[in-house]
């Protein structure tokens, strides 16, 4: 029922919510080259848009990172803690069927996000890394021992590293790494010779958080299954930009946050074939994940509430279920067309600035670009943008192998989404231009 | 909505703020390009590495101490401006200095980046009041910082010891 009022602004944009001053804007103008993608507008959805840094106005690059919040799941989630807060799947009352009807409605639309038909494959968790964590520790408990293998990459997010560290440390299992190409692409040649070894699981980011690369999950996790393993794919920079069919990656597991797809921080969901999730060992014990209580045992509640036990984040769930709607109004389609866009001013621009070195392959990756420019060091340049309201990343991107990888300590990041302007690569120059002033040259 | 700011070659504004000229001073940048006293230091009394995990910055700081005295400082390490030079002016000012001396001389210039105007004055600090404009950028104290903290983390080993020149 909480779903249904949503529908009335299941086409995104609400007339009412375009400011008027931007109905003429030269983001408009230019949203009308693109066929359709009215940016002033999708920008309008987004108040922390229109904010000022340091007197410029804010040019947001740090997608990758975390993004923005639209003004649909900022008043979904209002409306939730106004009119329908309570606790979810245990009262009679109203305001608790009110409550669960939200949550299991974000399910579903995280399920349609995510590409499965079968919401009770949906596990809500803290984010990507409660998710990893969550396999790690149930399925891998269960499941390894020592000397059985587990096949990693290079691009790694810790986020997909330590996890599986600290499983290695307790079972005495083997974490062997798939090599990363100068151009910034995954070994697969490498990869091979590890499946050899017949790991247990192959465990790989969908797209690198600091190069970019949109790994050819399908074709890993089809060499993975040939060779016995079962595979995780982690989602935390692909869900945002890309509708995920699970059923067409053909993976086991599948991670993503809410944070980094127009959603509230502090949740992410974890997919996983019923079967596997059916077979698994619940991960934390508590409220909300027991059928049956004794002094001595309990039985579990059936997936995917064995895994959720206490008191979920009922408001950030339901958030999320939002963005998920938003992300599908907007069109995956039209998403990636624009941030195509947006990668082709960035290559155009970018390639001409001497001194300027940019990380990550040319093809088939997303509007991440991880750089360095000459002897400015990320930290200096970040806060020499930031003067200028460019809001962009330094440091190693809880990727410190791949650093290690290409001899570097760390990189500038910028990322883009689709709410990001073609111009704002132009305000991005500027700076760097200016960047190099202050320091008095490129060396 | 505020629209980017628009750009039309060849009158790009890149109007430097005051605020980044007085963090970037030249002799900032020429220490970092040019850094004092960096490499090996052989004979060693005292070395400590520190990183700073948020960003991967790493300073290794050896001092050659003799009869109280700190007779050479030398560094190694990665990072950016302002903890390189901060690292380079460190080693010049503590040579000819107790550990004592040392460690109330990081205290003053913790005391100037955290904004104690009144230390601009104190010839104690020298071309470390340079940096005094990072007490405008909060986030990059702990830049400035990494070096004084190896020294202090040597000045208290050698307290415990109770070796303190």
């Amino acid at each position: 029922m909480a779903e249904m009022t949503d529908t009335k602004q299941a086409t995104g944009i609400l007339a009412s919510e375009r400011p008027r001053e931007a109905a003429g804007s030269r983001d408009a103008g230019e949203a009308s080259e693109e066929g359709g993608w009215d940016l002033a507008a999708i920008r309008a959805q987004f108040p922390i848009l229109s904010r000022e840094v340091h007197g410029h106005p804010l040019a947001y690059l740090d997608n990758a990172a975390s993004s923005q919040q639209p003004l649909r799941v900022l008043r979904r989630v209002e409306r939730y803690l106004r009119e329908e807060h309570a606790n979810v799947h245990r009262g009679v009352h109203q305001l608790s069927a009110e409550a669960t009807e939200a949550y299991e409605g974000a399910r579903r639309s995280v399920a349609a996000h995510a590409g499965t038909r079968d919401p009770a494959e949906i596990v809500f968790t803290r984010g990507t890394t409660e998710a990893v964590n969550l396999v790690a520790s149930s399925w891998g408990d269960a499941s390894i021992g020592a000397g059985d293998e587990i096949v990693l990459t290079k691009m790694e997010h810790h986020s997909n590293l330590v996890p599986w560290q600290l499983l290695a440390g307790r079972t005495g299992c083997k974490l062997r790494f798939v090599d990363v190409t100068p151009e910034g692409t995954l070994d697969l040649d490498d990869y091979d010779r590890l499946l050899e070894g017949r790991p247990r699981l192959v465990a790989c980011t969908h797209v690198s958080n600091s190069l970019g690369t949109v790994n050819p999950v399908r074709e890993i996790v089809d060499r993975a299954h040939a060779a016995g393993a079962l595979t995780l794919i982690d989602g935390a920079q692909a869900a945002p930009h890309m509708l995920t069919d699970v059923a067409k990656i053909g993976c086991d597991f599948y991670a993503f946050s809410s944070h980094k797809m127009c959603g509230p921080t502090g949740v992410g969901a974890l997919w996983a074939r019923r079967e596997l999730l059916e077979e698994m060992p619940p991960y934390q014990g508590g409220g909300e994940m027991i059928s049956d209580v004794k002094l001595e045992r309990s039985s579990w509640a059936k997936v995917p509430h064995k895994f959720e036990a206490g008191t979920p984040n009922i408001s950030g769930v339901v958030g999320f279920g939002e963005a998920a709607r938003f992300l599908a109004d907007l069109g995956s389609e039209a998403i990636a067309s624009h941030e195509d866009t947006l990668k082709r001013a960035v290559f155009e621009r970018l390639d001409e600035i001497e001194g300027l070195h940019l990380y990550g392959p040319r093809e088939g990756r997303t509007a991440v670009f991880s750089f360095t420019y000459g002897d400015i060091h990320p930290h200096d340049l970040s806060t020499i943008l930031d003067q200028r309201g460019i809001a962009i990343r330094a440091g190693h991107h809880c990727n410190q192998p791949l650093m290690d990888h290409y001899g570097i300590s760390s990189t500038a990041r910028a990322s883009f989404y689709f709410y990001n302007s073609p111009r704002e690569v132009d305000v991005l120059c500027d700076g760097l231009a200016m960047a190099a002033e202050v320091f008095g040259g490129i060396a | 909505m505020i629209e980017p700011r628009s750009t039309t070659p060849g009158t790009i504004d890149r109007e430097i703020p005051s605020s980044l000229n007085q963090l970037y001073q030249e002799v900032i940048l020429d220490h970092y390009r040019k850094p004092r006293n960096k490499g090996q230091l052989d004979g060693a009394t005292h070395a400590i590495t520190m990183n700073n995990p948020l960003c991967g910055d790493v300073i290794e700081l050896m001092l050659r101490v003799e009869g109280g005295t700190i007779a050479e400082a030398r560094f190694l390490g990665r990072g950016c401006s302002i903890s390189l030079a901060s690292a380079s002016m460190l080693t010049g000012r503590v040579r000819g200095k107790s550990l004592e001396q040392a460690l109330e001389l990081s205290r003053k210039f913790t005391h100037l980046l955290h904004g104690d105007g009144a230390l601009l004055s104190d010839d104690d600090l020298g071309d470390l009041r340079t940096l005094a404009g990072v007490s405008k950028f909060p986030v990059r104290i702990k830049c400035a910082l990494l070096a004084w903290n190896c020294l202090e983390e040597l000045g208290d080993g050698t307290d415990a010891d109770g070796g303190s020149g």
